[in-house]
């Protein structure tokens, strides 16, 4: 059963990986998570300058997911490159280094400083921070900018380059053939989804920001729905995040297109999640004859007659 | 610190409001220190995320948490029966027993309301050669639990138990009234009690160590939900989960 994939020569042993900011840097979990067992690790966003990120509270609760607002706390990339890096080599684990930025010249340099270490594997580019030049919009709104940051990345490296597309747009499959257009090796979809909740007995919003992002099982029908529309605008490899907690929606991603997946709010509550995955789909694709997971994917059966589900009674 | 499925032993009420759980686990009543937190996946899927719980006691094999019902968390928790299985993380964040040293004489520990169940672990914990005095703070006598402390002076807000008054007027009262020798203080509770038992104590020259409550994500420092603003050095926040939960209440913002 090949369990592998290849992304611009790198090979990541399976096709599980843990998202940005939910795994920290990869050494908060020796005594839980046996990481060399999982397809990759994708760090928390580093930015070139230490972040003290939001205020409190942070986080909230809400129906079958949870809104952050983290706001990018980070500890920069030199920390990252002198304190982390040197544990996480010896780990045995496919690293991806996420880069947040407020300017297109900010996440050049990160770049340009992480790209000639030898523990990064590759690049992803988290496009859903606010633009200081442009008054704090989102960069990842805006098609333009994508490409250039797409563009311009490409230019400053040869390893694996992904952009992290945000949800909160009108057709995200836009923002993907841009990236496609512009170089990018892949695209991971989604970021989370903007979200707000409130406590009706103050009246005051749940978390500091009022607004922030929402993941969890929440989340997973808008990711597979962009997921899919993604998959089928694009030839470049689709890696789908949003609300995946079981082997079982790693496999609806896989079915719609994804060729690898993220798990990002489920490590919060059981950070061996990525391990379960990766063991439930290799068993899926044996009980069922593949012996490539490759062979699942964008496997999505469209006949009009759609079976009853036993498990929905 | 480790993830594992534990049996329930036993669910009981102490007072008309608050309930004692008691799980086995080898491992965490092996481990486990006094202030520390079990992070519970308290239903399959739902709610969502874990809630941390202060570990009450531990006694052999078993170890115990208190809560009274106040949202989504504990009312499914309080609907589990002996025998039942829980999903626990643990043990996670500091202890009090980093704060203990030869600088006081006596430790006032300050419990308001659900805020008492860091205490009776560290009751058995504490230096015997150190003086407890446990003052203990509720709305009303449902709210207070003694089981397990040492020299317990109660306050209710409407008089039902003990002295009629804040928690903190009782401290007052009590401090003005007999002789501690030099005094550290462990505290517990909601924030504003908290706050007014920290400024207390730095009036009177004491140190005060408070065990903060925070909504957490994860319990282990992954999604640096639960921030704390620290008051001067390096870093504007410190995480309450993994560098707490317990602080020396000068050195945050309360």
């Amino acid at each position: 059963m090949k369990e592998s994939f290849n992304l611009r020569n790198v090979e990541f042993k399976n096709r599980i990986l843990v998202a940005s900011g939910t795994f920290g840097y990869g050494d908060e979990v020796p005594d839980l998570v046996d990481i060399a067992k999982l397809g990759g690790i994708v760090t928390k966003s580093l930015s070139m300058k230490p972040r003290d990120g939001n205020p409190s509270p942070r986080i909230t609760e809400t129906s079958s997911g949870m809104l952050n607002s983290i706001g990018l706390a980070n500890i920069g990339v030199h920390k990252f490159i002198n304190e982390k890096l040197p544990t996480l080599k010896k780990s045995n684990s496919t690293i991806i280094a996420n880069i947040a930025a407020s300017s297109v010249e900010e996440y050049c340099s990160v770049l340009e400083l992480l790209d000639g270490q030898e523990g990064v594997h590759g690049f992803e580019i988290n496009v859903s921070c606010p633009n200081v030049k442009e008054g704090g919009l989102s960069f990842g709104t805006d098609v333009k900018l994508v490409s250039l940051i797409t563009k311009e990345l490409r230019k400053r490296t040869q390893k694996p380059l992904i952009i992290k597309l945000t949800p909160n747009v009108t057709h995200i499959s836009d923002f993907a053939r841009a990236c496609e257009t512009e170089g990018a090796d892949a695209v991971s979809v989604i970021n989370t989804v903007i979200g707000m909740s409130v406590n009706i007995n103050t009246r005051k919003p749940k978390i500091a920001t009022t607004t922030g992002g929402l993941s969890g099982p929440a989340i997973k029908p808008i990711a597979l729905a962009k997921v899919y529309e993604t998959c089928n605008a694009i030839k470049i490899p689709v890696i789908g995040i949003g609300g995946i907690t079981s082997w079982e929606d790693a496999v609806e991603f896989f079915i719609v297109g994804a060729s690898m997946v993220q798990i990002g709010t489920a490590n919060f509550i059981n950070p061996a999640t990525g391990i379960s995955v990766v063991e439930g789909v290799k068993q899926y694709c044996e009980k069922n004859g593949f012996d490539d997971v490759e062979q699942i994917i964008k496997s999505l059966q469209t006949d009009k007659t759609i079976s009853i589900v036993d498990s929905w009674l | 610190m480790k993830q594992e499925i534990v049996q329930i032993h036993s669910l009981e009420y102490l007072t008309n409001e608050i309930l004692e759980l008691t799980f086995i686990s080898d491992y965490l009543s092996s481990v486990a220190k006094p202030g520390q937190f079990i992070n519970i996946r308290v239903g399959d899927n739902f709610p969502l995320l874990r809630r941390p719980f202060s570990i009450f006691n531990v006694e052999g094999n078993k170890i115990s948490i208190v809560f009274n019902v106040i949202g989504t968390g504990t009312k499914v928790l309080a609907r589990k029966r002996k025998g039942d299985t829980l999903d626990v993380l643990g043990p996670c964040g500091n202890s009090f027993l980093l704060f203990i040293d030869d600088s006081f004489d006596t430790a006032f520990f300050v419990g308001g309301g659900i805020g008492v169940a860091p205490f009776p672990f560290l009751t058995k914990h504490f230096p015997s050669h150190k003086k407890i005095v446990t003052y203990l703070g509720g709305r009303h006598k449902k709210l207070i639990v003694t089981k397990g402390l040492k020299n317990i002076k109660i306050s209710t807000d409407d008089g039902s138990d003990g002295f009629q008054g804040t928690v903190l007027d009782l401290i007052k009262k009590d401090f003005q009234e007999n002789d501690y020798g030099k005094i550290r203080f462990f505290i517990c509770g909601p924030t504003r009690m908290m706050k007014a038992v920290a400024n207390y104590a730095n009036t009177i020259n004491a140190d005060c160590y408070a065990s903060l409550e925070c909504d957490m994500a994860c319990g282990i420092g992954l999604c640096q939900g639960c921030n704390i603003e620290v008051i001067g050095g390096e870093r504007k926040y410190k995480l309450v989960c993994k560098e707490g939960t317990i602080f020396e209440t000068k050195t945050v913002w309360l």
